[in-house]
């Protein structure tokens, strides 16, 4: 089993590799010929306000929670949707079951308004 | 059956596996499996360490990212095939963008240096982290032949998602129902705490 | 393993070459079919009909300067490409471009690594791509990469959970996580004429993962990341050189496996129906097979352009509108729709 995965581990470990080396070529190719007005942020022309690194809305912070909880559901999804033919109406009831409690969460989540961007 | 177990019966399948291995790293007598638990194994307990020691909260996230990786190979080499990609999927690429939006959206800045040099928090700290490694030492020098025997004749085969599936539907139905509770639980909740902000 | 270790960089390297000169193609296609919906004429200059044109860009970028804004975080700045580039290259690894075929005497299988749980492996790692934006946003310490960023990573994520739901109704009916299986399961006929694609049994799943996989490669209608008029570059703004290629490479190494699992997963991979009663040796069939995933992949890849210069780009509460309250409902009731027909049939 282990032996079928190689191939993986070398993809991941090559394009790691690929990317440092396209970086580190540019690095040598390419001049290096730092100024002030270069190394300043870009800001339309304009010279740069305050750092970018402010607090931003809290919206994207709700959007990851909710997707943590919605991934674990679908990864629940795999294996019963593998087995699906096998376990039969009992596996479909059992996640009906489950679907159910969940989109109960949704329709709260929904109607608490965490869904609109304006 | 715990987890507990599942573990060690991957363990025992993974020392019988090692024996009827043939193939050699590059004619040494290296199997792939114990190639790939010491590469990763020095990777993860490489990038816990870099976590735990970084000043800046992105590069922990980065090297805790990183470390999730080596542990999803490491339930790989373990022939847990679906907990080691939900490793990755989950951990590595669900709940560490949260973490580090959560990192991004505090600003934090570079840990800064402590002043205290000396506090009752450190002797407890030190105290309890050494009992732990006391008791980790314990169980696994001394107490391997307490270990709960493997449930399974081949400990190949338990972590294939088929597998995984009948048991998870039929076996462990009742946790896996309350486990939709939970998750609802966790949906209000996140929503309870940024309320104040959507309104 | 040591030849085993020799075989998996040698498909790793091949693979490789192909996805740049893919690439490269892809980039011309695009430049030469958004020229013709403009009514230009694109790039014509450099080589025959200006084919080489993306290559000698990628020579212009290797010589520019590599410039990092001195309030940026280097570390990170360096990272973000080479995070987004391997994952882009190593998604591909599981996909199966043809049947078996006879080399040296042995059955081959067509696929770099055959896995049995290959659509995990996809998308675990897809779900890593995610940080190549985010990461890259932060480190210019840009507004406009910031802002980029973020909604790129807010955006990913949504578009994720509807990828995955809707890959669940095609693991219902074929019944396996491995890829090729899922191929083989779409080689047969349905009331003896019609290819049991995928595309025919989950009509639904399909509609949703192709326009779930626009967002996730980051294309029109759904480039809010990079969306010119209100954000410059989006969150590469502070790249140059080399490292705004890769982002760049990532971007169409992404589209090209997007368009390789959407035939693979809907499309009937490299099944030509018929074929089997052409009454081919069997090396010529495998030929022919490997023939047909590419046209299918081709064919893909060009509905993929065209979309891209003929409809205009959602607003963000537009965009996570769908993605949270259309798309998200309606691989739900895919998945529950699907079972109960399943079981209706049985």
């Amino acid at each position: 089993m282990l032996e079928s995965y190689v191939p993986i581990f070398v993809m991941i470990a090559g394009g790691v590799i690929f990317g440092v080396v396209m970086v580190k070529l540019n690095e040598w190719f390419g001049p290096h010929r730092p100024n002030d007005e270069k190394l300043s942020t870009y800001e339309s022309g304009m010279e740069p306000i305050r750092s970018a690194r402010e607090r931003f809305s809290v919206k994207f912070y709700m959007v990851a929670m909710l997707f943590i909880l919605f991934d674990i559901e679908v990864v629940f999804l795999y294996p019963w949707a593998v087995s699906f033919k096998q376990l039969g109406l009992g596996g479909f009831v059992t996640m009906a079951v489950f679907i159910f409690v969940l989109f109960l969460g949704y329709f709260y989540v929904w109607r608490k308004g965490a869904l609109e961007w304006d | 059956m715990d987890s507990h177990a599942v573990a060690t019966g991957a363990l025992y399948g993974y020392r019988n596996q090692k024996s009827s291995s043939t193939n050699n790293f590059f004619e040494s007598s290296v199997t792939l499996e114990t190639f790939l638990f010491y590469t990763l194994g020095a990777v993860s307990v490489g990038s816990a360490l870099m976590m735990v020691t970084r000043r800046s909260p992105v590069m922990s996230a980065l090297y805790l990212i990183l470390n999730f990786f080596a542990l999803g190979g490491l339930y790989l080499s373990l022939h847990a095939q679906f907990i080691a990609f939900i490793q990755i999927l989950v951990y590595a690429g669900a709940i560490m963008v949260l973490f580090v939006f959560v990192i991004m959206l505090l600003n934090l800045g570079d840990e800064k240096k402590l002043n205290e040099r000396f506090s009752w928090k450190k002797i407890v700290g030190a105290g309890l982290s050494f009992g732990v490694l006391m008791e980790l030492i314990f169980v696994f020098a001394f107490s391997k032949a307490n270990l709960p025997p493997s449930h399974f004749e081949k400990a190949t085969d338990i972590g294939t998602v088929e597998n995984i599936g009948m048991q998870l539907f039929t076996t462990f139905l009742f946790p896996f129902e309350v486990t939709s509770v939970l998750l609802l639980a966790a949906i209000v909740g996140a929503v309870v705490l940024a309320k104040k902000k959507l309104n | 393993m040591g030849s085993l270790l020799l075989i998996s960089v040698i498909k790793f390297v091949a693979y490789v070459s192909i996805v740049l000169v893919t690439v490269i193609m892809l980039v011309y296609a695009e430049r030469r079919v958004s020229a013709f919906i403009q009514n230009r004429l694109g790039p014509n200059r450099v080589g025959p009909w200006g084919l080489f044109q993306a290559l000698v860009d990628v020579v212009k970028l290797l010589l520019k300067e590599d410039i990092v804004p001195k309030n940026a975080y280097k570390p990170v700045h360096d990272l973000a490409p080479i995070i987004s580039i391997a994952v882009a290259l190593s998604t591909f690894a599981v996909i199966p471009f043809g049947n078996t075929i006879e080399l040296f005497g042995t059955q081959v299988k067509l696929m770099i690594a055959d896995v049995n749980v290959g659509i995990l492996y996809l998308l675990s790692i897809t779900s890593l791509g995610v940080y190549g934006v985010t990461l890259a946003g932060w480190s210019s310490n840009n507004k406009y990469s910031l802002l980029g960023g973020l909604r790129s990573s807010a955006q990913l994520i949504s578009y994720e959970l509807s990828m995955g739901l809707s890959i669940i109704g095609v693991l219902m009916v074929c019944g396996t996580l491995r890829l090729d299986q899922i191929v083989l399961h779409q080689t047969t006929y349905l009331w003896g004429w019609l290819p049991a694609w995928n595309i025919f049994l989950q009509p639904v799943a399909f509609f949703t993962f192709f326009i779930a996989a626009f967002a996730e490669t980051n294309r029109l209608p759904f480039d809010l990341p990079e969306a010119e008029p209100e954000l410059v570059g989006g969150y590469h703004t502070e790249y140059t050189g080399l490292k705004f290629g890769l982002f760049f490479l990532a971007e169409y190494a992404n589209m090209f496996t997007a368009g390789a699992v959407i035939t693979t997963l809907f499309l009937g991979g490299w099944h030509l129906p018929y074929a089997e009663y052409l009454g081919l040796s069997p090396t010529m069939l495998s030929i022919l097979q490997v023939l047909t995933f590419c046209v299918k992949l081709v064919l893909v890849e060009l509905f993929f352009i065209v979309v891209r210069w003929t409809i205009p780009r959602f607003r963000y509460d537009q965009l996570m509108n769908i993605g949270w309250k259309v798309m998200l409902p309606l691989t739900l009731a895919n998945v529950l729709v699907t079972g109960a027909v399943m079981l209706l049939i049985q």
